[in-house]
């Protein structure tokens, strides 16, 4: 019998699974190898079949994302977290920190009519994931990497260095040096090609946390190029804000630019 | 089985396959008569503008890309223009061409997304488009071409299909070397006969024929088939600036819905490829012209299921303006203008995929964003798909199977397709900030 393997969504932007149907003809190629039994866009319907692999898009924000969850565990063999949402809660983790009962309320006229949690989680603050992917979005490459690692049985090996050795590999020019841009690259994990500073531009983390990184270290090369404290902490807040050390970093340089301002008034 | 048309019926899909992101339909009816049915949109909010807030503007086309993987780029270039508006940034006529090959790409990889594997299925009678590989391999293949086309235009500029990461307020952050440009020239010549048969196929198809009275509204450019600046029209009269968007256009809270519906002067329309079509038909190139008038198909057109026929046409265009763009590729001497922050309110529209889409910032003097309004195509659509729910159930008849009554709902749900993702992350206007 073929691998059955399941796509579900969760609270995204549904990018991450067009890793699926971006593969082109490839996407006929791997049905030929596994039995996609779940992935409502592409159009198979079978939310709580048996599977040997659930992928997973998106985050955890209502009561009823919690039960769903929970059942895709039970009927999953081996589970993975596709993207920065499911990984590390999304950019729509961003109302962790703030008042988000006041914020749907100001979106919306009657917050009674929608159910949501006051924060945006990842997945595996509600269940065991065995592996993760990360990107915003993750890309066909590392899906059909993991694919074939689990095909053919091998568990795969999470690769977690930084940007930076991306681009020494491909030889693109340094931003941070060259031309004094806050690249976010030597806290970044690579994964999308270093596609950013081979663009000439600062890398913005939506690859979240590498290994081994120092977040504080490169906050203060960005006070040198002249950028508040505040403006460091929107860059560790930004896609991936609730990776645990973006989370502490973030809030750490927000912290400061309140000293800096209490010291100016 | 049973198909008394005074039955109880009690219809619950709630998770809609083939669609971008999760909606559900409800439809319940009792002795003869609609009692209620509903496209629910039931996707949590992610609450999108409020992260704006206090942002930098440089920031806004990055976040903003995230509500929806499907037409980021209907979202990043929404939000330059109506930062550039606002900042009086003119980048010239280089970077002009560029956004609009770029739109080209994302027109390409959606509709041709949409009208292979979500919509094809519904009219040659399968499943899904991977069944339907096995006895139509020609046609799926060719959609995932076009598709994966669209998304090589993206990459060019962009540096990848989603999320693209080349584009910012004053223009891109790099120019393609000559030699990309050329090479993708060529591909885009190779893949003529594909649109050209894609639009042949879809003309031939058998759809259901489905005449419904409703206002069409797109932007409208006096010298080109419009996407990006002009002015919002209707086929009711409607002719405003972007700016009086909000004077005209309203929103409202459902209890079934994440979703806000919009209404214009109190009533619903309908935005997507067939308004696009049905308003500017005449200022597609002759050969588009040509080509779909030598299959038969006549514009305006009141048969929502045109909506398909129009998608292929605008595959067809956007093949077609992609080329002309590249044809004409040079390198600039900068692939973008310095950008300057002023306080005040920019606004913009442009034509994504699905149709107009709106966007409005409040900017302080230091460029950081005061407050945001996005309002995205499919949840303007949303009352005219409900209507058309309605009238068009009610002309099929209640004499039919729960399941054929079902599909019929699905389908005409699809034909608009709606991105779910996308219209559960807009903001009132009015809002009561205490
Ligand atoms: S991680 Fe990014 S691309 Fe993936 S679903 Fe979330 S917002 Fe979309």
């Amino acid at each position: 019998m073929k691998p059955r393997v399941a796509v579900h969504k969760f609270a995204s932007c549904s990018g991450c699974q067009l890793a699926f149907i971006n593969m082109g003809e490839d996407l006929i190629t791997l049905t030929e190898l596994v039995d996609i039994v779940h992935f409502p866009e592409a159009g198979p319907l079978g939310p709580e079949d048996a599977v040997d692999i659930a992928f997973i898009e998106g985050s955890v924000t209502t009561p009823e994302d919690v039960d769903r969850l929970k059942g895709i565990r039970e009927h999953c063999g081996y589970l993975v977290t596709m993207g920065a949402c499911a990984t590390s809660g999304g950019i729509q983790a961003l109302k962790n920190n703030a008042d988000s009962d006041a914020w749907l309320k100001s979106v919306y006229a009657k917050p009674e009519y929608v159910e949501s949690l006051s924060t945006s989680a990842a997945i595996s603050r509600h269940v065991a994931v065995d592996f993760e992917l990360w990107g915003c979005p993750v890309n066909v490459r590392q899906i059909s990497w993991v694919v074939r690692q689990l095909l053919t049985g091998v568990e795969p090996v999470d690769a977690n260095e930084k940007v930076c050795a991306e681009c020494k590999r491909k030889n693109t020019v340094c931003v941070l040096v060259s031309k004094g841009e806050p690249c976010m690259g030597p806290v970044t994990r690579t994964g999308c090609g270093a596609l950013c500073p081979s663009f000439g531009t600062a890398c913005y983390a939506c690859y979240g946390p590498a290994e081994g990184i120092n977040t504080e270290a490169l906050g203060q090369r960005f006070i040198g190029l002249g950028l508040q404290p505040a403006a460091i902490a929107q860059k560790f807040h930004m896609i991936n804000n609730a990776a645990d050390e973006f989370d502490s970093a973030g809030k750490s340089w927000a912290a400061k630019q309140e000293v800096s301002n209490e010291h100016s008034s | 089985m049973n198909t008394h048309p005074e039955r109880e019926i009690n219809i619950e899909v709630p998770v809609m396959v083939r669609l971008e992101g999760e909606g559900a339909l409800s439809f319940q009816a009792s002795n003869g008569k609609v009692e209620q049915l509903h496209l629910r949109i039931y996707e949590p909010p992610r609450l999108f503008e409020e992260f704006l807030v206090g942002r930098n503007y440089t920031d806004v086309p990055t976040i903003t890309a995230r509500i929806c993987g499907i037409c980021p780029i209907a979202y990043q270039m929404t939000s330059i223009l109506a930062l550039e508006k606002l900042f009086d940034v003119e980048p010239g006529p280089w970077v002009y061409d560029m956004r609009r090959l770029l739109y080209c790409g994302e027109w390409l990889q959606s509709h041709a997304l949409h009208i292979h594997l979500l919509a094809a299925p519904d009219f040659l009678g399968f499943d899904n488009a991977i069944d339907m590989a096995e006895d139509h391999p020609e046609t799926v293949t060719r959609g995932m071409r076009l598709q994966a086309l669209g998304n090589e235009i993206l990459r060019l500029l962009g540096g990848r299909s989603v999320h693209p990461i080349g584009l910012k307020v004053g223009g891109f952050h790099k120019a393609p070397s000559v030699d990309a440009a050329q090479s993708l020239l060529k591909k885009c010549e190779a893949a003529l006969d594909d649109v050209r048969q894609l639009v042949a196929w879809c003309a031939q198809l058998n759809l259901p024929e489905d005449q419904q009275q409703f206002t069409s509204v797109a932007i409208h450019n006096e010298n080109e088939y419009a996407i990006m600046p002009g002015r919002l029209r209707s086929d009711a009269g409607l002719n405003i600036g972007f700016n009086q968007y909000a004077d005209n256009f309203a929103e409202e809270q459902v209890p079934h819905s994440t979703a806000f519906y919009s209404r214009l002067n109190g009533h619903s329309y309908f935005l997507g490829p067939l308004a696009r079509v049905n308003l500017n038909f005449s200022q597609l190139p002759g050969s588009v012209k040509a080509w779909a008038e030598a299959q038969g198909l006549k514009f305006p057109s009141a048969d929502m299921f045109h909506n398909v026929v129009a998608r292929a046409i605008e595959c067809h265009y956007a093949l077609e303006e992609s080329i002309r763009i590249l044809k004409a590729y040079q390198l600039p001497e900068s692939p973008f203008v310095e950008v300057v922050p002023k306080a005040g309110v920019g606004e913009f529209c442009t034509e994504a995929p699905r149709g107009m889409i709106y966007h409005r910032y409040q900017v302080d003097a230091s460029g950081s964003i005061r407050a945001a309004t996005i309002i995205p195509p499919t949840s303007q659509n949303q009352l005219r798909i409900e209507e058309n729910l309605k009238s068009s159930v009610e002309r099929f008849g209640l004499n039919h199977t729960d399941d054929e009554l079902r599909l019929f709902c699905e389908k005409i749900i699809r034909n608009y397709d709606p991105c779910i993702s996308c219209s559960v992350h807009f903001l009132k206007l009015d809002v009561d900030r205490c």
